[in-house]
């Protein structure tokens, strides 16, 4: 198994007490797609930022088990996450925004992936970073290269994540809700590589998401969190006709062009579910 | 290309016109202070004929516009006037007493910016930690004690009592006249001259004012670089670089750091600017013969020309540093063309 949690729970230290935001997540991945639906605030991208070792200092992690190829996040050194982040676990944020460095140039971020776990000049990183960026269907993969993120569109600016995050050739990809803040036409076109790519190195992937069809069609299996609990997992291609009513709740909210709805339902909650 | 021109000729004509507002300040400044510079240069006791024909020759009958382009065109050519309190032209006085300050300035701002931003990214990882708040402390003492008691207490420790420092002054009286003005900057004259006893004894003189005024400085540039950092750090970008994993000292100095390089610019730049306009208390203090003690020196004399001399320098510096930070900000921030 590549990812194991078991028991997960997350919380904040704050002045006012504690505040548990994940309340005994468990899950596994091997060598498939893993989709994480939930709303906003259902713990989807703290689980998969704690198995990076990603969190706030202040952040409180407690679980039975969070291992990765076998290897104890919890008690894992610093040094010891180095050899993981990058190199063996790629993560892709939402925004490419916000999330490659303002000031450096595009080039200049793919080839530090690539050299920070692989080594070698300067000139040979640079190289393969213009490699990267072809195959990840840039165009003119040397002008954006040498371009800074605010020169380029989001769609870029995602497949530049991709390429940065494959650099190091990881067996895991976590991509954090990848394609929310891109338009609609180039969210298909970024899933598509993302699908080549993980297929053809044979990886593992975890998408966290909101968006339901797009995972059940994308996805092997699919967790549906609500309020830091794993609500339900199931296969992929059933989540569509899903029991739970939780996830019948979600699927119900959604607005459809071919049945329009006159008004869209509310979400209820039964507290029973959390027990 | 074009867009580059267009930018660089629209910061040329702001410099231009603050250059220009600076000169209508100064010479404001000259009518509207109660001092009668005719009276300033020959005496309360002269003759009232005396009065009248140096009235004339000062050009002071004549109407306002006039006067001001007259004084404009003496600032075109360099001249601003004689010193009635040390009998020199304005601009040799300035050249002179210039220097002083450069140096002490430029010593100040380096060790301050050396010291102050690994302080304040030091605190800004740390932020909340025992280190964070020692740092805060330390920065607080800097900006709330005045510098003249610091500047005392420091005299009266390690040269009094101690007895480990060098007392006022920018060198020992036995230096005195041995080293020829070349830049007028003593370390270095003392170095051209070959003269390491000199050199090491305006170290010396240096050592004190040079370090409170740092540390006043080093307080400022650390508050502002750790305020700076605390936001840098919480960029999605910085998890970006983390989750590449790159080591904490890569993510901080080469990710989250450069981001706020232009900040810092200008916080460095305005501590730099207000160094140069003279210490004015830390130059009383001790004796430094700099542009502060010449400008409240003059002032106190009601020695006009050397105060508007003076103030139109200061706003130079202060024109001249915003357009160096405003050029870095270009090479530093490739958003901002």
């Amino acid at each position: 198994m590549l990812v194991e949690i078991k028991n997960l729970h997350i919380g904040f230290e704050s002045r006012t007490g504690f505040a548990p935001a994940v309340k005994g997540v468990s899950l596994t991945l091997g060598t498939e797609k893993l989709g994480i639906v939930g709303e906003s605030g259902s713990g989807k991208s703290l689980t998969a930022r704690a198995l990076m070792k990603l969190l706030p200092k202040q952040t409180r992690i407690e679980a039975d088990k969070l291992e990765f190829d076998g290897i104890d996040i919890l008690s894992a050194s610093e040094k010891q996450m180095r050899t993981i982040r990058g190199k063996r676990a790629g993560f892709i944020l939402q925004d490419p925004k916000y999330s490659l460095n303002p000031v450096k140039t595009i080039g200049s971020q793919v080839a530090e992936s690539w050299r920070a776990h692989k080594g070698g000049s300067k000139r040979a990183a640079l190289e393969a970073a213009i490699n990267l960026l072809e195959m990840v269907k840039i165009r003119d993969p040397r002008k954006v290269a040498s371009a800074y993120p605010h020169e380029v569109s989001g769609g870029m600016g995602q497949r530049v994540m991709i390429a940065m995050m494959l650099a190091p050739d990881p067996e895991l990809l976590i991509a954090d809700e990848p394609t929310s803040a891109l338009d609609a036409t180039v969210q298909a076109e970024i899933l598509r590589l993302i699908e080549e790519l993980v297929s053809e190195r044979g990886m593992g992937l975890l998408l966290i998401s909101h968006d339901l069809p797009l995972v059940s069609h994308f996805c092997d299996r699919v967790a549906v969190m609500y309020s830091g609990r794993v609500m339900e997992e199931l296969k992929a291609s059933e989540l569509l006709s899903a029991q739970h009513p939780y996830t019948r709740g979600l699927l119900n909210c959604m607005p459809s062009l071919i049945h329009p709805k006159e008004r869209l339902p509310v979400l209820t909650r039964d507290p029973e579910w959390l027990k | 290309m074009n867009k580059r021109f267009k930018s660089l000729a629209a910061t040329l004509s702001s410099v231009l016109l603050t250059l220009f507002g600076l000169t209508v300040l100064t010479f404001l400044i000259g009518r509207v202070m109660p001092v009668d510079p005719v009276i300033a240069a020959v005496g309360d006791n002269a003759p009232e004929d005396v009065i009248l024909r140096v009235r004339t020759e000062m050009g002071l009958d004549q109407p306002i516009p006039v006067q001001f382009l007259h004084y404009l065109n003496q600032l075109i050519h360099g001249d601003f006037g004689m010193s009635v309190l040390t009998k020199n032209p304005v601009a040799t006085d300035i050249v002179r007493f210039f220097p002083a300050t450069f140096e002490l300035a430029t010593a100040a701002l380096l060790l301050a910016a050396l010291i102050g931003i690994p302080l304040g990214v030091w605190a800004a990882v740390r932020q909340g930690s025992l280190t964070d708040q020692a740092i805060r402390v330390v920065c607080l003492a800097g900006h709330s004690v005045p510098v003249f008691m610091l500047s005392l207490i420091s005299l009266l420790i390690f040269y009094s009592w101690l007895d480990i420092a060098p007392g006022p002054g920018r060198q020992d009286i036995i230096f005195d006249g041995m080293i020829d003005t070349v830049t007028g900057i003593l370390t270095i004259d003392t170095l051209i001259a070959g003269d390491f006893d000199a050199f090491r004894d305006a170290l010396a003189h240096m050592a004190q004012p040079v370090i409170i005024l740092a540390y006043f400085s080093m307080a400022y540039i650390a508050r502002m670089t750790r305020a700076f950092m605390i936001d840098a750090l919480k960029g999605e970008y910085v998890i970006t670089a983390r989750a590449k994993g790159l080591s904490l000292t890569t993510v901080i100095w080469g990710h989250a750091f450069p981001t706020v390089a232009v900040q810092l610019v200008t916080v460095i730049a305005l501590t730099y600017a207000g160094l140069l306009e003279g210490a004015v208390v830390t130059e009383t203090v001790f004796s430094w013969p700099g542009i502060g003690q010449y400008l409240t020196v003059s002032l106190m004399n009601a020695d006009m020309n050397p105060v508007i001399g003076t103030t139109l320098l200061i706003g130079l510096i202060y024109v001249g540093l915003n357009l160096i930070a405003d050029i870095l900000y270009r090479v530093l921030d490739p958003r901002v063309q």
